[in-house]
């Protein structure tokens, strides 16, 4: 019980941040990857503001063996870059070039009421299914 | 660099570092979006209902700062469907193969500094930039 109320705190606090930031207008966030046109530079200072309180917070989480609810922290060990992870980051970089949507803003967009963020969900969605079916047969 | 909007972006971005931070910290997960997004068809029991909270919760979010303040997000008209419908794809493709997206690799893992996570932020960074590039300044399909 206590994990689903600090899951929807999370997310809430973490809907407040998109939309506050500004990352749910995807003009903003294709301002922010066009370096070459009228340049907008905030983009990156989310990513600073949000990596100031993760690294600290992160810091102090890891000192503990477990979470506060929970048994076990859910951190993949991975350390290898192989194929699909740099494959799959470049793809989902085009992706996001295309539209000016990642997944957090465009799902938080849904509640927005903007019709394009229905699609860009579903087509999210398709992308999810297309990939599973491919990791299925490999 | 007119748009350009300092206090507003670092503010937001604590806020998902927050997040970030409250997730793990107190339920032992790494607030991936994308993967959250998956599984939220993919598992089942506990594993579903926190995946489920959390997204509510991201919508909830996002609804209070439209209400608060309804001049701050102007939407999107008349993009072309089609850029959408095969960007969503890649966009659900490519964080599912590569394992993360913005938050997961961008936000959560190169806080953890992982090497997996700081070379897939690299290089999203780096075809999402030539994407729109390619898309604003050479094919000249959009201003």
């Amino acid at each position: 019980m206590m994990k689903l109320v600090f899951a929807l705190f999370a997310g809430v606090i973490f809907g407040l941040g998109l939309t506050i930031s500004q990352m749910t207008n995807p003009d903003k966030v294709l301002s922010f990857l066009d370096i070459a046109g009228n340049w907008d530079p905030s983009l990156a200072l989310v990513m600073v503001g949000a990596l100031a309180v993760a690294v600290a917070g992160f810091r102090w989480t890891r000192q503990h063996e477990k979470p506060v609810f929970g048994s076990r922290f859910h951190i993949t060990l991975k350390t290898t870059l192989d194929k699909p992870l740099l494959a799959g980051a470049g793809l989902f970089g085009i992706g996001w070039g295309m539209t000016g949507y990642c997944p957090g803003p465009a799902f938080a967009s849904l509640a927005l009421g903007n019709q394009e963020a229905v699609i860009m969900v579903t087509s999210i969605y398709a992308g999810f299914w297309a990939a599973g079916l491919l990791q299925e047969k490999y | 660099m007119q748009n350009f909007t300092p206090v507003s972006a670092l503010l937001g971005g604590a806020l998902i570092g927050l997040s970030a931070f409250i997730l793990l910290r107190f339920n032992g997960r790494i607030a991936g979006i994308s993967s959250i997004m998956n599984g939220l068809f993919t598992t089942s029991g506990p594993n579903r209902y926190w995946r489920m909270t959390f997204l509510l919760g991201l919508m909830l979010g996002a609804t209070i700062w439209q209400w608060s303040v309804p001049t701050s997000l102007p939407l999107r008209q008349n993009y072309p469907l089609p850029l959408i419908i095969a960007g969503g794809f890649l966009v659900g493709f490519g964080t599912r193969i590569g394992s993360g997206c913005t938050s997961g690799h961008g936000i959560c893992g190169l806080a953890l500094l992982s090497r997996r996570s700081i070379a897939a932020t690299l290089t999203f960074m780096a075809s999402g930039i030539l994407t729109v590039y390619l898309i604003r300044h050479v094919l000249q399909v959009l201003s």
